[in-house]
């Protein structure tokens, strides 16, 4: 199977004023192609941080990361927004929307970055809306969603443009247990039925539960 | 729509009543200076056009050099054939021949040194006001009239009235002395106290016969309203002089370079007072574009995240200044052409303006002018201070991290 993301020996220290915060110390990883990943720790275990570098948002202090045979550690700034813009989909937390565009514009967004044509890109969006269930709330903007259903439109975003890996943190954090359960059914569906890899960091055990694999991280190492 | 002109658009309105009030701002600078720009630029039209109508009239021919050294020997031969010449070559009928001289001027009691202009009696009123400014007696009869027209200021320093003789003495064509008595006939009163007060005007025959010309004179005076034509007109004129080499066509900023250079200093003077206004303007301005960045740090963190690069922001938010400072000027203009159409219609008057007018044969009133220049140069300055103060906001986004800028509220 061939590896989406190659993290090794991963350092990432954080200077709070003369003190060294270790954020990740030596963390080894690797993400096979169709992987469904969940990273768990308390907080502060550096499950963000991890995510943050495997998406090209942060520089680590040291070691190496590949992610869809990049090289990360030796890109630039504008060589990385290349990178996530064409193989990485993000979902966060707090959903994340552009709340002046609608459910349709938010998830089309990415592929106008792209250079994908008008048409093509309408029609895109609109299949995964469907596939998330949206079909109908297109032209509704973040305001005129529930949490769940900007949550499934951050999905759409994330996946509509066939990434090779997406990239969640902690995605049910604010969803009630009903909302969480049909997100994770959603992303696991992508997963079996398109193949999309996904790196989950989660406290919450129904994802775990849903996981091909899943690892813990303590003081900002993989430990299982 | 353009995808991006879309999310500019959206993201003005956000916010409403603050992009309303920036929009106000730049409309209310963009009035303001089409309204002063056009009125100063009015003014120096009324200006330059009272300038050449009273006396000096659009073009000059001269013989070469004659500008900057007056001599009366520097004259043009057979003027008034070559008027004529150039009256039915050009077909430009405000056209007429004069020649100056020096000459002291006595009454019974005071005696001045003044500026004598012969003049063509039929054709002087086409070139210049100051037949029709006259106040006292009347202009003349006949080219070869002995009669003399004087300034009333002269007039007074030398207490004649109509009727009254003055005898002048000067130095003639051919270095001998000029010299005649003739009757005062008509006063003017101009309003311009050089003229006013340092000239009086014969007959060209009689000048021609007093100051042994031979049919010499020393300028042909061309007036047409339009000034800003007046490349246009010298073209012709010098067309129908033929080769001619040793006369030259002036027009009116070559004959009063002071006042050319007046109106460019006070231009000059004007503009730095509309850039202070606009960079005031700009910088109430700028407070709201940084304000809209800031306030956005977090979606702009998420769209680093997503692949969208600082640059591809940065233009986002050139864009949505661009199209708020596009409206508000669009506005603007229009409300400013629609003041200074009035204004043009029906003048602009000031208190005791028409009196004035009327004394020294004056515009009644200032009318702001219409050309693309007062209309576009003050939005022009706006657009241009406005996008540099986009600038700054946008290079910010240079600066931000995606993770950093997603931490923000």
């Amino acid at each position: 199977m061939h590896a989406v993301v190659s993290c090794k020996n991963v350092k990432k220290v954080y200077k709070q004023g003369a003190i060294e915060v270790i954020a990740l110390a030596d963390a080894d990883l690797t993400v096979d192609e169709g992987d469904f990943v969940c990273l768990s720790g308390p907080s502060g275990s550096g499950k963000t941080t991890l995510l943050n570098i495997i998406g090209g948002l942060d520089t680590p202090t040291a070691g190496e990361i590949i992610v869809a045979d990049n090289r990360l550690h030796t890109m630039s700034k504008s060589q990385l927004a290349e990178m996530r813009l064409h193989h990485i989909g993000f979902v966060f937390q707090a959903y994340n929307l552009i709340p002046v565009l609608t459910a349709l514009e938010n998830v089309e967004m990415v592929m106008q970055m792209q250079g994908v044509a008008k048409h093509e890109r309408a029609q895109r969006a609109r299949q995964v809306l469907k596939e998330v269930g949206l079909e109908g709330l297109e032209n509704r903007k973040p305001p005129e969603l529930s949490g769940g259903q900007q949550q499934r439109v951050a999905v759409a975003r994330a996946i509509v443009s066939n990434p090779k890996l997406v990239l969640a943190d902690e995605p049910t954090a604010n969803l009630d247990s009903k909302t969480a359960e049909n997100l994770i059914d959603l992303m696991r569906h992508m997963n079996t039925e398109h193949g999309v890899t996904f790196v989950i960091s989660t406290h919450d055990p129904r994802v775990m539960h849903h996981a091909k694999r899943n690892l813990s991280m303590v003081d900002g190492r993989i430990v299982a | 729509m353009g995808a991006t002109f879309r999310l500019a658009w959206r993201n003005l309105w956000r916010n409403p009543r603050r992009t309303a009030l920036t929009m106000c701002a730049i409309a209310f600078g963009a009035v303001l200076l089409i309204f002063s720009i056009g009125l100063q630029l009015g003014q120096y039209d009324m200006m330059i056009g009272s300038n050449v109508r009273i006396y000096q009239g659009l073009l000059q021919i001269q013989h070469l050099g004659y500008l900057t050294d007056p001599k009366i020997r520097s004259s043009i031969p057979n003027i008034l054939a070559l008027t004529q010449q150039v009256r039915d070559r050009t077909g430009l009928k405000n056209i007429s021949a004069r020649a100056n001289g020096f000459a002291l001027v006595s009454s019974a009691k005071r005696t001045y040194a003044t500026a004598v202009v012969g003049v063509e009696s039929a054709h002087e009123q086409r070139v210049s006001t100051l037949p029709g400014l006259v106040k006292q007696g009347r202009f003349f009869s006949a080219d070869n009239a002995n009669e003399v027209v004087i300034g009333a200021a002269l007039a007074k320093n030398l207490q004649v009235a109509l009727g009254d003789e003055l005898t002048l003495l000067g130095s003639a064509r051919d270095g001998a002395v000029a010299a005649a008595v003739l009757p005062v006939v008509g006063i003017f009163e101009s309003g311009n106290v050089d003229l006013d007060r340092s000239m009086i005007q014969i007959p060209i025959a009689t000048f021609q016969d007093v100051f042994d010309m031979e049919g010499h004179g020393h300028s042909i005076v061309i007036f047409e309203e339009d000034f800003k034509k007046a490349a246009l007109f010298k073209s012709q004129v010098i067309q129908a002089l033929g080769t001619q080499a040793e006369l030259v066509v002036l027009t009116w900023d070559q004959l009063q370079p002071g006042l050319k250079e007046m109106i460019d200093l006070d231009y000059s003077a004007g503009w730095f007072m509309y850039i202070v206004l606009v960079a005031i303007i700009t910088f109430s301005i700028l407070n709201t574009f940084l304000m809209s960045v800031l306030e956005r740090t977090r979606e702009f963190g998420i769209m680093l995240a997503l692949g969208y690069k600082p640059f591809n922001i940065g233009r986002l938010v050139m864009l949505e200044a661009l199209i708020l400072t596009l409206f508000a000027l669009a506005i603007g203009i229009a409300i400013g052409v629609a003041i200074n159409a009035y204004f043009y219609h029906y003048g602009l008057t000031f208190q005791g303006m028409e009196e004035m007018a009327k004394i020294y044969n004056l515009p009644a009133s200032i009318k702001p002018q219409m050309s693309v220049n007062a209309i576009l140069s003050g939005p022009a300055l706006i657009l241009a201070f406005t996008s540099i103060a986009a600038l700054y906001p946008a290079m910010r986004i240079r600066l931000l991290s995606p993770v950093e800028a997603m931490r923000k509220i």
